[in-house]
């Protein structure tokens, strides 16, 4: 059978649109009939990274793929880059403004909960260029 | 599709269509937050999975073609002994009261023979849910989701897997006052208690469900409910009948479990602990169980209503909820909160039967299934017009795409594509007729 893709564009304007993306892909894969804790766990990491995008990277996008009884999730952006991965995959580091923590983010657990949620995770920044992160939920 | 149709083993849904009065028109399957009613064959039909029993069709059908199923007064005739169970929501219906002491005198005046509050109850359940917080402080996954909304803990159960742990596992207030209530009656008549009739006065469709198949335990200790807005009017005459005359019974519920009636009550009488929200209304319930399936927000409770203002907003009550709500705050202050609320122990109201996860959301039986349905559903909805206008009798279009790969619906039942169907249709018979040398129009 043919994967089937699931593409959102993540607008960085708009805070009152982040997580759109996570929940239509949650309520997606339930369709397709994929196990609850698969789509949970896919849920959560996409959520943390539609996060990210929005706070860090003016908007990017998420696609989820699903194919061979595994989620594959690609997010990419056109953002800032990272400077030092190792550090930001740490627990606890951040960089999120003041601003942003006030409204109940930015606690250094995005990337620590795509790691600890996916089977597989992998990361590649390039300053001035951009971030992507791909991961993979099996199940 | 009504809980009939179950064939009386498990009573599902109170909520009913009247046939003759169904229109076929689109509100209520356009204002279904579940998605659960479709109109086939001219007349509205409500898939049983999904339906959670919210009562929103009850409102917005201007046909008053979808009921609710409740007992009447009649059914008092079935019992030796009756007590009625008002909810505290009941005392914010009437205008100029104190306190609920006047309500209590009147339900009895029409024919009951004793009144238990669950706002009685409330204040043990609120207790409970202290107990349950403290004990099992930081051991618990947070927050703590109430279950006193029994379309809450539905919703929760076909929707938010990931949720389901988060639910507090107490019998709800009414659950406890038709426990307490039946003990104490069978104690003072000597009456076994079946043939004592604990009898709910309900503010919805929701809790009728609730009380024939509770959530969380197999007992059963409420026997019947009869709708707020059937017995009000009685009970207006009775209050009126009663005027200044001194109330004989005396009520046990104080402010705490009055509350209990309006959207924060619950959350709001809980000392333990500040983290709390409190949610009322459907949409706004769906909205904040998306946000807490990905993010706790530091929470360690969460009350949530589907009704607008609480109970109080439910559908078969009389009073606008706004106006209730400032009655029931009224009242708070005019009566004591109750230092010590009656005891019960607290293991007996815990939850005695796992709350399972009914998945609804799935297009097939198997995830095989579901998955090729699911690569059907994509590129139909691609070539549907995206109008969600309804005329299918399905709330939107890709609605209606999920009922025709599951087999439940033809595509040339969307109006738009059949209408450009027949315009193709048209067209190339009118080509062809010109090629033959005929004309439909008329030559001078």
């Amino acid at each position: 059978m043919n994967p089937i893709l699931i593409r959102h564009d993540v607008s960085g304007e708009d805070f009152s649109l982040a997580g759109e993306a996570s929940v239509d892909i949650k309520n997606q894969l339930r369709k397709m009939g994929i196990p609850a804790d698969a789509v949970r766990k896919a849920a959560i990491s996409i959520y943390e990274a539609e996060i990210n995008l929005v706070i860090h990277a003016t908007g990017g996008t998420v696609e989820a793929e699903v194919e061979n009884n595994e989620i594959r999730i690609r997010i990419t952006d056109n953002g800032p880059g990272i400077p030092d991965v190792n550090l930001a995959v740490s627990e606890g580091f951040s960089t999120a403004t003041d601003e942003i923590r006030n409204l109940g983010f930015g606690a250094g657990m995005g990337i620590p909960n795509m790691i600890r949620y996916t089977d597989e995770f992998d990361i590649k920044s390039t300053p001035g260029e951009g971030t992507e992160i791909n991961m993979t939920v099996r199940f | 599709m009504s809980d009939n149709d179950n064939g009386g083993k498990i009573f599902l849904h109170s909520v009913t269509l009247d046939l003759d009065k169904c229109k076929g028109c689109i509100n209520c399957i356009k204002r279904c937050p579940t998605e659960a009613i479709r109109v086939r064959d001219g007349k509205a039909s409500i898939i049983s999975e999904l339906c959670i029993d919210c009562g929103q069709c009850i409102r917005v059908c201007q046909n008053k073609a979808k009921k609710a199923n409740y007992d009447d007064l009649s059914v008092l005739d079935n019992f030796e002994y009756t007590v009625a169970l008002p909810p505290p929501s009941l005392y914010a219906q009437f205008n100029n009261i104190d306190d609920q002491k006047i309500v209590l005198d009147a339900l009895k005046a029409v024919g009951f023979d004793d009144v238990f509050e669950v706002a009685a109850a409330a204040e043990i359940i609120t207790a409970a849910t202290e107990r349950y917080l403290t004990r099992n402080k930081g051991r618990l996954k947070y927050p703590v989701i109430s279950t006193a909304c029994p379309v809450v803990t539905r919703l929760i159960s076909v929707r938010y897997p990931d949720l389901l742990d988060n639910l507090l596992p107490l019998i709800t207030p009414v659950e406890l006052a038709g426990k307490m209530a039946k003990k104490r009656a069978s104690e003072k008549t000597g009456l076994s208690p079946d043939k004592i009739g604990c009898i709910f006065l309900t503010p919805c469709p929701a809790k009728v469900s609730a009380i024939h198949s509770p959530i969380g335990t197999e007992h059963k200790y409420v026997d019947a409910a009869i709708a707020i807005n059937e017995v009000y009017p009685l009970l207006l005459k009775e209050m009126k009948k009663l005027g200044a005359e001194l109330p004989d019974q005396q009520p046990l519920a104080g402010a705490v479990g009055l509350g209990w009636g309006i959207i924060g009550g619950e959350s709001t009488s809980l000392k333990s602990t500040d983290k709390h929200l409190a949610a009322d209304g459907i949409d706004n319930v769906i909205m904040v169980l998306e946000d807490l399936e990905n993010h706790r927000y530091g929470l360690e409770f969460v009350e949530l209503n589907a009704c607008s203002g609480g109970c109080v907003g439910g559908v078969l009550q009389v009073e606008n909820p706004y106006i209730a709500r400032a009655k029931v705050n009224k009242m708070k202050s005019n009566i004591k909160v109750n230092d010590e609320p009656l005891d019960d122990d607290y293991v007996k109201l815990m939850w005695d039967k796992e709350l399972d996860y009914n998945p609804a959301m799935e297009l097939g039986d198997t995830m095989e299934e579901s998955f090729e349905r699911f690569t059907r559903l994509q590129s139909l909805i691609e070539s549907l017009p995206g109008l969600d206008c309804g005329s299918c009798g399905a709330p939107t279009c890709a609605a209606f795409a999920e009922d025709v790969v599951k087999g439940n619906a033809e595509v040339m039942d969307c109006v738009v594509l059949l209408r450009r169907k027949t315009e193709e249709i048209y067209k190339r018979m009118e080509s062809s007729f010109d090629s033959v040398g005929f004309s439909n129009r008329t030559e001078d």
